[in-house]
């Protein structure tokens, strides 16, 4: 057990290398996923039958391709076609599209269930499109969507598992080298546990996201209040303003 | 062979991509599904019935589960049963990760029961089997179909992980040909094509099915 942990010790820096090259992944395709849910998910709502059949059409094929799939595409096939782009692009447009593709479905839903009030109130206060949407209907459908957001996240941070397939060193290949040194189930078990913090950092980042998202609509208290520990006595001022 | 599609190609690789596609991809799909939802209700219904501080640690294990990569744990599972066969490590690793799902798909059915129906069972002075069995699960199931469908969909466009533990599944029987041959644009593509015209008309059905579920309620 003594000489697992100096394996470890020893692995560490290159362990943090792959780490880094999954959390590369994990945000460059979560921010792109962002960007196409949010083209995708607006797209999807226009009136021009045209353009709205176009935005389905791209999320169910994004949907329904598989992930690794398009990871594949983007890393053996694009060079066929004479577009050799580096394997961290090709991950990142795998994860992005893939996973903006169901999110769109998210933004889509989350604006739909905005009341229809708010878009009224934006019209009596003759509002211009982008107003009303910017200023309006999105900060609220963002509040509702977050939830279902977080969930993509961490999966897209497990999908980004299979990366090692187009060759990069990400904390999955690294795991496989440290196995190597020690045994299976100290290096699978240090590397499920770094996934499950980082997961668990992620969620509670959305969380906190969420808080501040609600907060600015004039739901619920702010994210400073929420970190802060309750007193008694702000816990018996906050049980006097309730009642 | 240098142009962009080339049909032979296509016509080469296509027997080979369906026959993993039938005896890997739908038997993992079928079969994990099976264990998912089995293993799902059982993990709900338990963490129901035992003392706080144990369903407590079973939560955070269903929690690591769901929260980490399958990959890894196929992999993890790989390693420490090398004598079992690795198609029969991704039937259960698939099984187990996805009954983590479940269980929380079913833990929102059997909420959704009424209180009232827990209480007609204390009053016909049901044995607690019973009251599972003969009135909660088969309400809550009702509502968990739609959502066992969808999880089936999502595990069947994840089969392709399994090619990490050497299984050939469809995208890895793709991989081969397109290895072998120096091209992958037939391949790839139409393992892309197989896995969209099975999944979408699936997830067509089963928000169909999620319709009409909810209106006769």
């Amino acid at each position: 057990m003594e000489s697992n942990f100096e394996a470890l010790a020893e692995a560490w820096p290159r362990i943090l290398d792959g780490l880094w090259i999954t959390l590369q992944l994990t945000l460059g395709g979560a921010l792109l996923a962002m960007v196409i849910a949010v083209v995708l998910g607006l797209g999807s709502r226009l009136h021009n039958i045209v353009l709205r059949g176009l935005c389905r059409a791209i999320m169910e094929f994004f949907r329904g391709t598989s992930l690794v799939v398009q990871l594949f595409f983007f890393f053996f096939v694009l060079p066929q076609l004479g577009l050799a782009l580096p394997a961290m692009v090709c991950g990142i447009l795998g994860l992005g599209l893939n996973y903006g593709a169901y999110a769109a479905e998210v933004v889509r839903g989350s604006i739909n269930s905005v009341p229809t009030g708010q878009w009224e109130a934006t019209t009596a206060l003759s509002m211009s499109k982008s107003q009303q949407m910017i200023r309006v209907i999105f900060p609220q459908a963002w509040a509702l969507m977050i939830p279902s957001l977080t969930n993509y996240l961490i999966h897209m941070l497990k999908g980004t598992a299979i990366v090692s397939f187009i060759t990069l060193a990400d904390l999955t290949y690294h795991t496989e080298q440290l196995r190597e040194q020690t045994d299976t189930f100290f290096a699978y078990g240090v590397s499920l546990v770094i996934y499950f913090v980082i997961a668990y950092i992620l969620t509670l980042i959305m969380n906190a996201l969420e808080v501040r998202a609600k907060h600015r609509l004039g739901r619920g208290e702010s994210l400073r209040e929420a970190l802060t520990p309750k007193t008694p006595e702000t816990a018996a001022a906050e049980g006097g303003r309730k009642a | 062979m240098n142009g962009l599609w080339d049909w032979d190609a296509a016509w080469a690789v296509l027997p080979e991509l369906l026959l993993a596609f039938v005896q890997v991809t739908l038997i993992v799909t079928v079969l994990s599904t099976a264990i998912a939802a089995v293993l799902g209700l059982f993990i709900a219904i338990l963490r129901m019935s035992v003392p706080k501080p144990i369903a407590a640690v079973i939560t955070f294990i269903g929690d690591f589960i769901r929260m980490t990569p399958i990959v890894v744990q196929l992999l993890f599972a790989y390693w420490t049963f090398l004598t079992i066969e690795p198609l029969t490590i991704g039937i259960v690793v698939f099984g187990i990760h996805y009954s983590t799902y479940m269980a929380e798909v079913y833990r929102a059915g059997i909420d959704s029961v009424p209180t009232g129906q827990w209480e007609a069972t204390t009053a016909l002075s049901m044995s607690k089997r019973r009251a599972w069995t003969a009135v909660i699960v088969p309400q809550a199931l009702r509502a968990t179909v739609p959502a066992l469908g969808n999880y089936a969909i999502s595990m069947f466009k994840d089969t392709p992980f399994l090619l990490t533990i050497g299984v050939v599944e469809m995208v890895r029987a793709g991989l081969t040909f397109g290895g072998n041959n120096f091209r992958y644009m037939e391949a790839i593509t139409l393992a892309g094509v197989i896995f969209l015209l099975a999944s979408y008309p699936t997830s067509l059905l089963i928000s169909r099915l999620e319709k009409r579920l909810a209106y006769n309620y």
